[in-house]
């Protein structure tokens, strides 16, 4: 019997950090795509959507706990996941002190995502920071008065998200960071399988299949907020 | 054909190396690569200079001495091993550029020829099964499912040329490491030992100086056995089991082991 610190060290162990934490992040992923999708009901119902979340699990749990749970786990798994990649891609990057003068891929171009997983990475986390300060806080991408922080039951989501993607170039940033967060998806949801040592040779197709599927959904649903927004689908309440 | 090659020449372990330029006109598309070196060795013998070392050892793609990265792929544009790699592959007027094996754990000891022996010590490590001694065993006497058998002969496959680690991004032997851990997870001989063989195959891996995985696939796409990624996810999977398993309920005894699922 070993613990689960000797599993760490080794580098499959961080790997299997990343997969457990990469299918946190990814559950995330995936609900908050479909929460925000209220926004074509409307204002009414993604207003009250906003003011729901706080009373998530109820009556189990009180105003607003069950969100700081969540908020907390997201943040540690973002840690452990960020902190694995960054020393696995330290043993990688020592792993051979002289590069080949040719290098030559010999993968099929659908692999491509298998190489945008590291600066992929960084971009997200980049998008991550500014998503927050955008729509969380506010205080980037609005003129003076647009953004309406949440107060005294008062909910201003839907003209929030409105303002904010009716500047173009933070949509421009947006529909990148989402097509980052596709390949990301992909590549980490089968790579998650692999490390778990769940794919097989029956199932990997299957698995992959599904990987494609689950990124395009994220990513298609989240970019179409910001295209409707643009082109006048959707427009301020 | 007439070839223009650019060859890594390294004097030992300890001087850095650098690529050389040779003409080499007169090639017949009929010859082995390694047949091209001998014919580019011997012109470099009359001519008094050090010939190329690079290794070689059957000449038949069973023995997994040879590899050589040839245009930035390892074992060149043919899913087999370098030996029995045919310069008609190549066209006439081609430059082909070679080098060795490139990971730390991989030394360059001269020219092309690199020290393997950091997979000797992953097999040291756990990549065997402990036999008693005793009367020879009958014959079909531990039944095995064709499934088993195929998977585990499949994993097996593996020359340990090597190729894995060259072609990695990541400089990873995990393709290697998966392949002996699965050829013996497969079997109901490998059984006995299973967790406590991954755990210390996988510490003694890292232990070299190889990278991690990112499932570029890249190895399985060189290796010359087409060894599939599949051996990796039954590696992670054995080890995933090695740390949640107590000693206790890990599969052991007869009716656990049978065919090793």
């Amino acid at each position: 019997m070993t613990g689960v610190m000797t599993l760490y060290q080794t580098s499959i162990g961080k790997k299997v950090v990343m997969a457990v934490t990469g299918a946190i992040l990814l559950g995330f992923v995936f609900v908050h795509m479909f929460g925000n999708l209220k926004i074509y009901s409307g204002p009414v119902a993604l207003n009250e959507y906003a003011e729901q979340l706080r009373y998530l699990g109820k009556p189990i749990f009180g105003h607003e706990q069950l969100l700081w749970i969540a908020r907390v786990v997201l943040l540690g798994a973002v840690v452990m996941h960020i902190t694995s990649a960054v020393q696995l891609t330290m043993q990688s990057n020592s792993s051979r002190p002289l590069p080949y003068s040719v290098n030559t891929r010999t993968q099929p171009a659908y692999r491509y995502a298998s190489y945008t997983m590291r600066w992929g990475g960084v971009v997200l986390f980049l998008f991550i920071i500014f998503h927050l300060l955008h729509f969380t806080f506010g205080v980037v991408g609005y003129s003076s008065g647009q953004f309406v922080n949440p107060h005294g039951g008062v909910y201003e989501v839907y003209n929030n998200v409105v303002y904010g993607f009716m500047n173009p170039i933070v949509s421009i940033f947006y529909i990148a960071a989402m097509i980052a967060l596709g390949l990301h998806i992909y590549h980490g949801t089968w790579s998650m399988f692999q490390t778990l040592g769940i794919s097989n040779e029956k199932v990997s197709g299957t698995l992959r299949g599904f990987a494609a599927a689950l990124a395009l959904v994220i990513a298609l649903g989240n970019i179409s907020i910001p295209i409707a927004v643009l082109t006048g689908i959707i427009g301020l309440s | 054909m007439d070839l223009r090659l650019r060859i890594w020449r390294q004097k030992n372990k300890n001087t850095t190396g650098k690529l050389v330029t040779y003409e080499l006109p007169g090639i017949s598309p009929d010859m082995s690569f390694l047949e091209m070196l001998d014919v580019l060795n011997e012109r470099l013998i009359e001519q008094g200079e050090e010939p190329v070392a690079f290794d070689h050892d059957c000449r038949e793609g069973i023995c997994g001495m040879c590899g050589l990265v040839i245009n930035g792929v390892a074992h060149g544009p043919e899913v087999t091993t370098t030996c029995q790699l045919h310069m008609r592959h190549f066209k006439d007027g081609d430059t082909i550029t070679i080098e060795p094996w490139r990971a730390k754990a991989f030394p360059i000891l001269k020219d092309l020829v690199v020290d393997r022996s950091a997979f000797d010590r992953i097999i040291q490590a756990g990549g065997y099964i402990s036999v008693s001694t005793g009367g020879t065993p009958d014959a079909n006497a531990i039944l095995i499912s064709k499934e088993s058998a195929d998977a585990a002969m499949d994993a097996a496959a593996c020359i340990g040329c090597g190729a894995c680690v060259a072609a990695c991004p990541n400089g990873s032997a995990m393709l290697f490491t998966g392949a002996k851990i699965a050829h013996l997870s497969h079997l109901p001989q490998g059984q006995p030992e299973r967790y406590d063989r991954v755990r210390n195959m996988v510490q003694a891996m890292d232990a070299e100086g190889f990278g991690g995985c990112t499932n570029y696939g890249e190895c399985a796409a060189v290796c010359p056995k087409e060894i599939k990624l599949d051996v990796i996810a039954r590696m992670n999977g054995d080890l995933i089991k090695s740390t949640f398993l107590s000693s206790g309920t890990r599969k052991m005894g007869p009716n656990a082991t049978r065919n090793g699922k």
